[in-house]
């Protein structure tokens, strides 16, 4: 999931009964599965955990075209950079989209960008592991943004108008991403030395774990799912799309003739769903808490793009204001 | 870019269809806004033509004023064609 413990700063949910009219109004109609739109009356509570988590989502988007851009310029042909920089490209309109939906709720896009650099906003875990080498750009588009649409296609049923409306042009973009992620894979498996097919195999050893924690901590350690699941801005809980995401990736994974990194991952006759070992989340948690092989660099890298591109932004105001007086002088 | 005004972004996906809202974009001057516009919202072939309209110049009705404005045409169902039963032989009117 991109979006990982959002807060919904709530403690327990209220019945129906003990709802202010308001309140009741709103749940009804969310349950209902009327869209909630911009200008509805909405609990402060739901509007503050959907810009949490919508910039949330938006930041992990934009941070996410950083381990990508590390190898624009080491691509093996020009046919695979050119999809790499449409891939970066997408990202960028997602990150966009997304913002332009929690802007819809008031907030200011600046300030949670801000948020992000202070490092009080968080991004995806995943986003804070290296990408080493080319066969990463592979596993990256399969696995990474195979995770993230899992998560996404559920998220296109969200009660919020213009997030379930940014989640529906998403998702028609990402499945190019996923397969030209596996393609990659693919090539290299069917037609690479062995030195690369032992390539896609440390990638995939190295990006298995940290993309099962995309969907967030298990049922149970999810202390704010209930309250989002009651209004509808998650619509399954963090295990069940985990679950989804291994049974529909395990028979691509064996179709590449490779493993994954977990000796426990079977099929389970009588469940008919893959058994899988336990996640590692103390690694996941520090991670989240800022301890990753790349935080540091990536929000860096985040800060470093928005100083230098300052100047880039007060000359444009600066045009914009000096052919505004011309129009009026001449008028 | 919050220093930039907010537009929202109307696109016609082809000929013959009505402008259609999408998102919105910041930018610094109209023109500005249509090029942002462009590349975010028309990478794959999804316009021939866009708008975009400083966000606060959109009046809009709020969604308490949504009974009076709405309602009175529910109860004028004879403004639609299928009001009116004509006997089979004529129905093709």
């Amino acid at each position: 999931m991109y979006a990982q413990l959002v807060e919904t700063g709530v403690k327990k949910i209220k019945s129906l009964e003990e709802m202010t009219p308001e309140e009741r109004n709103f749940q009804e109609k969310v349950d209902a599965e009327v869209k909630i739109e911009p200008k509805n009356w909405m609990p402060d509570a739901y509007r503050k955990t959907l810009v949490r988590q919508i910039s949330q989502h938006a930041h992990s988007e934009v941070v996410g075209m950083l381990p990508e851009g590390n190898w624009v310029t080491r691509a093996p042909t020009l046919k695979r950079k050119l999809q790499l920089m449409a891939k970066i490209q997408d990202e960028a309109g997602h990150g966009l989209y997304l913002y332009s939906a929690m802007e819809t709720l008031g907030a200011d896009r600046d300030e949670e960008i801000e948020k992000l650099h202070q490092g009080k906003a968080k991004y995806s875990s995943i986003f804070n592991y290296p990408t080493l080498n080319w066969a990463d750009m592979g596993t990256v588009g399969w696995l990474v943004d195979g995770a993230a649409i899992v998560n996404q296609v559920v998220l296109q049923r969200t009660s919020y108008g213009p997030y379930s409306r940014a989640m529906i042009r998403i998702c028609k973009e990402e499945s190019f991403h996923q397969r030209q992620g596996y393609q990659i894979l693919l090539d290299l498996m069917r037609e690479g030395t062995e030195e690369q097919k032992q390539m896609v195999q440390d990638s995939i050893n190295r990006f298995w774990w940290p993309s099962l924690m995309m969907f967030g901590p298990s049922d149970d350690q999810s202390p704010n799912s209930q309250q989002s699941m009651a209004w509808k801005i998650k619509r399954k809980s963090n295990d069940e799309l985990r679950q989804m995401f291994i049974d529909q990736t395990v028979p691509q994974l064996e179709f590449l003739g490779c493993t994954a990194p977990d000796p426990d991952l079977k099929w389970n006759e009588e469940t008919g769903h893959y058994d899988f070992g336990e996640i590692d989340w103390q690694e996941f948690y520090e991670v989240l808490k800022g301890n990753g092989p790349c935080n540091q660099e990536r929000i860096a890298t985040r800060k470093k793009a928005i100083d230098e591109g300052t100047w880039v932004r007060q000359a444009a105001k600066a045009y914009a204001e000096k052919q505004q007086q011309k129009q009026q002088s001449a008028a | 870019m919050s220093e930039w005004p907010l537009f929202e972004v109307f696109v016609r996906s082809k000929h013959g269809l009505n402008h259609k809202h999408v998102g919105s974009v910041h930018a610094a001057d109209a023109r500005m806004a249509l090029e942002n516009a462009r590349d975010l919202y028309t990478r794959r072939n999804e316009g021939v033509s866009i708008w975009v309209v400083p966000s606060n110049n959109i009046t809009a009705s709020s969604p308490d004023e949504k009974e009076p404005l709405f309602d009175p045409s529910h109860d004028k169902v004879y403004r639609h064609a299928s009001f009116y039963k004509l006997p089979d032989e004529v129905n093709q009117m």
